[in-house]
């Protein structure tokens, strides 16, 4: 027993990997989704087909598949050398950015167009009066959808595990193979995934909380 | 520019929504400090007709021109006219994330590029205006609606328009809080501010206006001063519409 409490130390360190893969993977998401649900809102008819098509992809493929596919496939095949880590914080960026324009789109959409029509009927540009308007609206509205696609994401950056990124359910596995200790290490690393879920859910509340537009009740 | 040329004139506007038309050709133009009524029966085109006036909507056909300048010339830059038009809207439109102040600088900052501090000062001079400016902090959601419609028309009045529209500014209010709204405006028609305004507010048409335009399947059926298009209609469906609104009208009054 006492070598599985020995190993802690080394899975715990996992915890920035898995970090990392989630923080990268969320952000390149947020840089590609946001985007896409403005083009598939007020875009022309050519953009959004093509808008559709990416988040068709990415929502239709195992993310397993997507990582083998890319990794092994479509990185060497385009001449990049990535590693696994960075491989697959740009795969799960990619797969997220799909998720996210359609929680973004969703937000937008319960904006309403009347806020634009405002805006233009001052004179405002459309991408200004988005700019100003609709996206800090937008942004408030969609924080719930995004936690949890922040709660979805913790849990996937373990599947990064097949292409031995070390994160947390790798290390663990290092750990279970070592000691042919499987129970205790696996509590702990579900223990580990529950709290990273649960600080980060209650962090994005916080936030939401705190930006929460007065008087606006029940709206979002 | 001549002291004859209209603050604005339409003509011979159309358009169709699928297989319903709903503007079939309107033609009319507005002096400086002329205030105009729009009335007529919901579906009429009324408010088509507005949003084909500041290119909100394109009409199908017919050209607006603005102080003599075509603005349905699609060469035109239709962001710089449309900031020359005030346009209230029904239901208000405010800027829900916005304080009441910030609804009104957001445009004066980001359209016509006023430095922060001059833009906040002249959007708290215009909720003075409109008698607001104990409510400048508070965001939309905070204000009754009488005081919604009248930070939506200090945000329009912010950007110094030549003329206003407004498309049934005070339908959407609860009766009690219709007369402040209406306050504010005979005080801007009475400041001779030229207005284009959709009502079906009588007594307001009766106290400001200078014409009534009546509009019906999409055309103006008939037009004249108000007590004569309100006491004394010509067309049969304008004679049916303001008995019922007379009507209305009394029976509030007891």
């Amino acid at each position: 027993m006492t070598t599985v409490w020995e190993f802690i130390p080394y899975i715990m360190s996992g915890i920035t990997w898995t970090l990392g893969l989630v923080g990268g993977g969320l952000a390149i998401g947020f840089a590609i989704g946001l985007p896409i649900s403005i083009g598939q809102t007020y875009g022309g008819k050519e953009m959004k087909s093509l808008l559709d098509t990416y988040v068709w992809f990415f929502r239709s493929l195992p993310l397993l598949v997507l990582l083998f596919l890319f990794y092994w496939g479509i990185f060497p095949a385009s001449g990049y050398k990535l590693d696994s880590l960075a491989a697959s914080i740009i795969v799960l960026g990619l797969r997220s950015g799909a998720y996210q324009s359609q929680i973004f789109r969703g937000a937008i959409a319960s904006v309403g167009d009347a806020q634009l029509v405002a805006a233009r009927s001052l004179g405002m540009r459309k991408l200004s009066g988005v700019q100003h308007i609709i996206l800090p609206q937008a942004l408030r509205i969609s924080l719930p959808g995004w936690s949890n696609e922040y709660a979805i994401m913790i849990k996937d950056s373990a599947i990064t595990f097949a292409l031995g990124v070390l994160e947390i359910l790798t290390r663990t596995r290092y750990v279970v193979m070592a000691t042919h200790e499987p129970l205790l290490p696996y509590f702990f690393a579900g223990g580990l995934f529950i709290v990273l879920t649960y600080a980060g859910t209650k962090a994005v509340s916080v936030v939401y909380e705190k930006t929460k537009i007065p008087g606006l009740i029940g709206r979002m | 520019m001549s002291s004859e040329t209209p603050v604005l004139r339409a003509e011979d506007l159309h358009k169709s929504y699928g297989d319903s038309k709903v503007l079939n050709g309107v033609s009319f133009e507005i002096e400086r400090g002329q205030i105009k009524v729009v009335c007529g029966p919901s579906g009429s085109g009324k408010s088509t007709l507005l949003r084909c006036l500041n290119l909100l909507t394109w009409p199908d056909k017919g050209r607006v021109w603005l102080e003599g300048e075509e603005i349905t010339d699609p060469t035109k830059d239709v962001n710089k006219l449309r900031q020359k038009i005030g346009f209230v809207f029904q239901e208000f439109n405010l800027f829900n994330h916005l304080t009441a102040q910030k609804n009104v600088s957001i445009a004066l900052e980001k359209v016509k590029k006023m430095r922060k501090d001059e833009a906040t000062k002249l959007a708290l001079s215009e909720l003075k205006r409109v008698n607001l400016e104990d409510v400048a902090h508070k965001y939309p959601a905070e204000l009754s609606g009488g005081q919604k419609q009248r930070v939506a028309i200090a945000r329009a009045l912010a950007m110094n328009p030549v003329i206003m529209f407004y498309d049934e500014p005070t339908s959407a209010l609860d009766p009690q809080l219709i007369g402040e709204v209406l306050d504010v405006m005979k005080k801007l028609a009475q400041e001779r501010l030229t207005s284009i305004v959709v009502t079906h507010e009588i007594g307001f048409a009766r106290s400001v206006a200078d014409e009534i335009m009546f509009m019906g399947e999409g055309t103006i059926l008939e037009r004249g001063p108000p007590d004569q298009i309100i006491s004394n209609p010509k067309h049969e469906t304008v004679k049916q519409f303001f008995k019922r609104i007379n009507e209305l009208y009394r029976r509030e009054e007891r």
